[in-house]
């Protein structure tokens, strides 16, 4: 066993924060059906409101009803693909899709499934730094776009995407606007007034708090369809009885998470900076990927040329370093990273990048043990390999 | 639709790997790794892959009377790549050429303990590389092609066409299904082979493009 543990993967997941848990704990008891009329019904709807109106605090929504409790961000974003499907079925004179080639696979895959059933949708392409090639936007946005949506932030490389501007166009061909703000939310501000955007989707599991809970804001009158059918839960928009022990926590989380942002963020950015600094100073031919301004402050993605992503994130995790990796061994296809692709990075690069994900409980002292540790690993990856870093990065 | 696995393949598939004992400790002390201050006169070398696919290899060998006396490698790739890469130099030394020809994916899987099937690509690296070593070797000797057609299995059995017939036509340049049936004409007759074809052909592209 490794004599550390160093989580350095909090964009996959984050722990539960103890004040969540301690919220959770309680919550548990919370038994009653918050759909009920009785006194313990009525408790338990308070409970819900409650964290429906920290929820949209966190987002900058002045109506906490337009909030609307989901499983995760995989069932906000479907809902609104699908319900574009049921609009484009209806009016097809208005059908088509913006996207982007970086979104999430659960972005990708319900527009590729839109396509398929012969929506026009385009995948926008991006610049190198990963933000949206306005140029092309530009071009794509024509009066028959139903639906434009941008990520907030990249996961794998956090870029942050102007949300703001991207949406303003979109409202001039009258389109309506989607971000997902799953990495945004809790590490960057965040408002649906300032970005103008018709749907934005949030997950609780990326801020502190349980998985299997998550949200969809759907600004007042934009038109949206049930994914789930059912019981008039969430005003007819999500069937299912309330999940009280989640959507508390979320509610805990999104609280503290809004509160702690300024103090958070910079304090994540200051450690980015040194692990950054660090690990290019210790290893020759780095490369950053990703936006130099506009990033999350707590999402650094390397590539070492001439040493493999996956044998890279199994050495570090011998020495109890969590990370993750573009590379292709690691998903056991062939394709690297799509994000690392679209940004132009080389395929024998992608193969070679690591994301570093930092978070609320990482310390000064866990950036020097990394910075540490991965020097001598990439060497000794980098002299078993067929090929040298410098032709690597030469070509790349 | 998409194949489902059980959830004993999807447990296989999170975890042996990356804890079976065999490649964890060949990963960490890979056996016979070339190191660029050592000299090695090498009286063949093979390399197989692609950088741009994950993984590439490269297996260097001493022979003496048909006998590979001894072996240095190299490769780009992931922990099982490099892990199956040092357990077949380790099992080489002292076989006879003809024998080496032979080895199969499995035969390195089963030494480490197996991996899973999305893995079994990675190993399959080592004994290309290693039969590329071998080829350049009888090139050099004049006596290409001497071990081809052993080991062989019949894929198309109504032609008679077999894996290492797959392998000469990707290696000459076929790349889809259509290029394939051009170059060996498998699967026109009764078309039964298809499944197993493609597969191959699969990682043949994998390999050699």
């Amino acid at each position: 066993m490794p004599q550390r543990f160093v989580y350095m993967d909090y964009n996959a997941t984050t722990p539960l924060r103890p004040e969540v848990k301690d919220a959770m704990v309680h919550a548990l008891d919370i038994y009653a059906n918050a759909s009920s009329m009785h006194e313990s019904g009525r408790r338990a709807r308070a409970e819900i409101e409650k964290a429906r109106a920290s929820v949209a605090a966190i987002i900058g929504a002045g109506d906490a009803s337009s909030v609307y409790f989901t499983s995760g961000g995989s069932e906000s974003n479907n809902t609104v693909f699908m319900t574009m499907y049921d609009l484009g079925r209806k009016a097809p004179a208005r059908r088509k899709i913006i996207t982007t080639a970086i979104e999430h696979p659960c972005v990708m895959n319900s527009a590729t499934y839109l396509a398929e059933e012969g929506f026009p949708v385009v995948f926008l392409p991006v610049d190198n730094y990963g933000r949206v090639d306005m140029d092309a936007y530009r071009k794509e946005l024509t009066p028959d776009t139903l639906l434009v949506s941008v990520m907030a932030a990249n996961n794998e490389i956090g870029t942050i995407e102007d949300i703001k501007t991207i949406a303003s166009m979109a409202k001039s061909v009258g389109a309506l606007v989607h971000t997902d703000a799953t990495q945004a939310i809790g590490k960057i501000p965040v408002s649906v007034k300032e970005w103008g955007v018709d749907y934005l989707t949030m997950s609780c599991h990326k801020i502190y708090g349980p998985k299997g809970i998550g949200a969809l804001y759907v600004r007042q009158r934009a038109p949206i369809v049930p994914l789930v059918r059912g019981g008039h839960q969430e005003n007819g928009v999500r069937a299912g009885t309330y999940n009280n022990l989640g959507i508390i926590g979320f509610g805990v989380a999104a609280e503290l998470a809004l509160r702690d942002l300024p103090e958070f963020s910079s304090r994540l950015r200051s450690l980015r900076a040194m692990l950054k600094d660090g690990l290019v100073a210790a290893i020759p031919h780095v490369k950053v990927n990703g936006h130099p301004t506009e990033v999350l402050p707590n999402t650094l993605n390397l590539s070492f040329p001439g040493a493999e992503g996956e044998s890279i994130l199994l050495s570090l995790d011998f020495e109890g370093i969590q990370v993750s990796t573009g590379s292709a061994c690691a998903s056991g296809s062939l394709e690297p990273s799509h994000v690392l692709l679209a940004t132009g990075v080389g395929p024998e690069l992608a193969h070679g990048s690591i994301r570093f994900s930092l978070g609320k409980y990482t310390t000064e002292e866990e950036v020097r043990y990394v910075i540490e540790k991965l020097p001598p690993i990439i060497a000794r990856l980098r002299r078993m390999s067929t090929v040298p870093a410098t032709e690597v990065a030469a070509v790349c | 639709m998409t194949k489902r696995k059980s959830n004993k393949e999807n447990a296989m598939d999170a975890f042996q790997w990356l804890y079976s004992d065999i490649v964890k400790e060949h990963f960490t002390n890979p056996r016979n790794v070339f190191n660029p201050d050592e000299p090695f006169a090498a009286d063949a070398e093979g390399i197989v892959g692609n950088i741009k696919c994950g993984d590439q290899m490269m297996f260097m060998l001493k022979i003496k009377d048909d006998i590979i006396e001894d072996v240095r490698w190299k490769t780009y790739g992931c922990a099982s790549a490099i892990a199956s890469t040092s357990m077949l130099s380790e099992s080489i030394k002292g076989m006879p050429l003809r024998k080496a020809y032979g080895i199969k994916p499995a035969d390195i899987a089963a030494k480490l303990g197996g991996l899973p099937e999305n893995k079994i690509h990675c190993s399959v690296l080592g004994d290309k590389a290693l039969r590329a070593a071998i080829d350049q070797y009888l090139e050099k000797k004049g006596r290409t092609g001497e071990f081809k057609g052993e080991d062989a299995v019949v894929i198309c059995t109504c032609l008679n066409i077999t894996d290492k017939d797959i392998e000469t036509a990707v290696k000459a340049g076929a790349r889809d299904w259509h290029q394939l049936q051009e170059a060996t004409k498998i699967g026109t007759v009764c078309g039964g082979c298809k499944i197993k074809a493609e597969e191959l052909l699969h990682e043949f592209v994998h390999i050699y493009s």
